[in-house]
């Protein structure tokens, strides 16, 4: 019993980092319609930015890597939006789909490059096997706990953005009628722009987490990119609290499939997955007003 | 002249919508625009609001709008309350007309105005713009476009799929708009309230101008021969 609320308990933490995964996916499906199939090999980018500026640096600390990563990814979103993919925009959805998928060939061509196909691994430091104790003899994991956290915040501050502002008030009605939205006053193709680089900013702080919490290398995107794709499907389009509860779900299929046995991680989770979209096509917690 | 359209033609790819359109608009008239179904008339406002792909001048105080985006094209006080209302589905009704507030300069207008112009809409400023009749959404449609601080404002058929007594309430509403000193400009089927509104009319006809005049010396026969008629015979 104990082994099981061991997997369960971290498997909630895991699937808390396939929910950041998911969230930048989501806010860019929810605002543009874009499918991004090169969102992994971002996140593998963010990963390797943060070794290089590290290793450039000598600073030891990856989180204090975010300070330079968070702006960097920001400016690279906006610009790959504004240059590469709002040309690619319009009523056929399958252009956009294709760049992206050229963009992850190229990011993870480049990745190889410069950095080999060697994994890699960010040194966290002390906090990675450093656990709280909770009773009963459970523990939890301190990093693993800190990835919840800063993922809860990260969605509640999108959120925030989303429905407190005037910003997120423009991406919302953006997302609702795109022409109309213009006609209002809003230089839609910039909104795209800043839409992307939030995404993005979710891709860095994903990056820095993924990359102390496993090893990673240049071809490690499109299985990230499955668990994002996955978490937004089971938590439905719309809401970026249920992109979040949808990769907590999945990080607990994948841990009760790890701990009937280990073959059956990968599984459970794609399980799982088939089975929401057979019942839920539409996610279990979708948007009201579709 | 507030708005001076000069020998304007529209294309959809390559679907000509206008032919050689003249029209004008003085600082605080009412003009209306009439014609069946497909003559260019809501062509004619998405062109003067940067949605349509156009050749020819359009001269809005003093300044060229040809070639302009959408989004630079509201905030020199030309705003559109687009054919369908085309609000925003997900959106309160207070956020549909903030959304209208988004890139204004000035501040004619505000929510408290708007509200006393529309009070039914105060009640409803918390729900979802899905969830109003269509008499109110046209409400927060126009509301919402007046929140840009419009010098001129465009009504692409305002009566379609509404009663008509709640028809005559919002010409009612539009006539205090225009004290205001806000320049109008609606596209309307409805021909009798399009006469009985504007000072001066415009018929078009497959693109073309037909017949313009003041709405009050036009004749019946004239606007008849205009609307159904051949063109050319007019």
């Amino acid at each position: 019993m104990k082994a099981f609320l061991d997997s369960i308990l971290s498997g909630v933490l895991l699937g808390s980092l396939y929910g950041l995964f998911a969230s930048g996916l989501s806010l860019v499906f929810g605002v543009m319609r874009l499918v991004n199939v090169a969102h992994g090999d971002f996140i593998v980018l963010a990963a390797f930015l943060a070794l290089a500026f590290l290793h450039i640096t000598g600073i030891a600390s990856p989180f204090l890597m975010l300070v330079i990563l968070i702006p960097l990814m920001f400016v690279l979103g906006y610009l790959l939006q504004r240059g590469v993919l709002n040309p690619a925009l319009g009523p056929d959805i399958l252009r956009p789909v294709l760049i992206t998928f050229g963009l992850s060939v190229i990011v993870q061509n480049g990745l190889q490059q410069a950095f080999s196909a060697d994994s890699q691994k960010l040194q966290g430091g002390r906090i990675e096997t450093a656990s709280i104790p909770l009773p009963d003899g459970l523990a939890i994991g301190t990093f693993p706990l800190l990835t919840l956290v800063v993922a809860v915040a990260l969605i509640g501050l999108l959120q925030w953005i989303l429905y407190r502002t005037k910003l997120g008030r423009a991406l919302r009605a953006t997302s609702d009628d795109l022409s109309t939205a213009g006609l209002m006053g809003v230089n839609t193709p910039h909104l795209f722009g800043i839409a992307a680089g939030l995404a993005m900013v979710t891709v860095a702080v994903a990056g820095v987490f993924t990359g102390i919490r496993a090893s990673f290398d240049a071809s490690a995107g499109p299985a990230w990119l499955i668990f994002a794709f996955e978490a937004v499907i089971i938590g439905g389009l719309g809401s970026l609290w249920g992109t979040l509860a949808g990769g907590i779900i999945l990080g607990i299929a994948q841990a009760i499939g790890a701990y009937l046995s280990p073959a059956w991680q990968m599984l459970a989770g794609h399980v799982v997955f088939l089975i929401a979209l057979m019942f839920f096509p539409r996610g279990l917690f979708p948007r009201r007003s579709e | 002249m507030l708005l001076e359209v000069s020998s304007l033609n529209a294309y959809y790819g390559d679907f000509q919508a206008l032919f050689d359109v003249s029209l004008h608009a003085g600082k605080g008239e009412a003009v209306a625009i009439i014609g069946a179904n497909g003559a260019g008339k809501s062509t004619l406002l998405n062109a003067i609001s940067g949605n349509v792909k156009t050749r020819g001048a359009i001269q809005f105080n003093g300044e060229a709008l040809a070639g302009l985006k959408p989004w630079n094209i509201v905030t020199r006080g030309v705003t559109l309350v687009p054919e369908g209302r085309r609000l925003f589905s997900s959106l309160s009704v207070e956020e549909n007309l903030l959304m209208g507030a988004y890139a204004r300069k000035g501040t004619d207008w505000t929510l408290t105005l708007v509200y006393e112009l529309f009070p039914k809409l105060k009640e409803r400023a918390r729900q979802q713009v899905t969830q109003l009749s269509g008499g109110e959404q046209q409400m927060v449609a126009i509301g919402r476009a007046l929140m840009s601080n419009p010098s001129l404002l465009m009504c692409d058929e305002l009566s379609l799929g509404l009663a008509p007594v709640i028809v005559q309430d919002i010409y009612a509403t539009l006539a205090k708009v225009r004290e205001r000193g806000v320049t109008l400009i609606v596209v309307e089927q409805n021909v009798q309230q399009a006469m009985k509104f504007a000072d001066r009319v415009y018929c078009f006809q497959e693109g073309h101008v037909t017949l313009e005049g003041e709405a009050a010396k036009l004749t019946a026969d004239q606007v008849s021969a205009a609307y159904f008629g051949k063109r050319g015979a007019a």
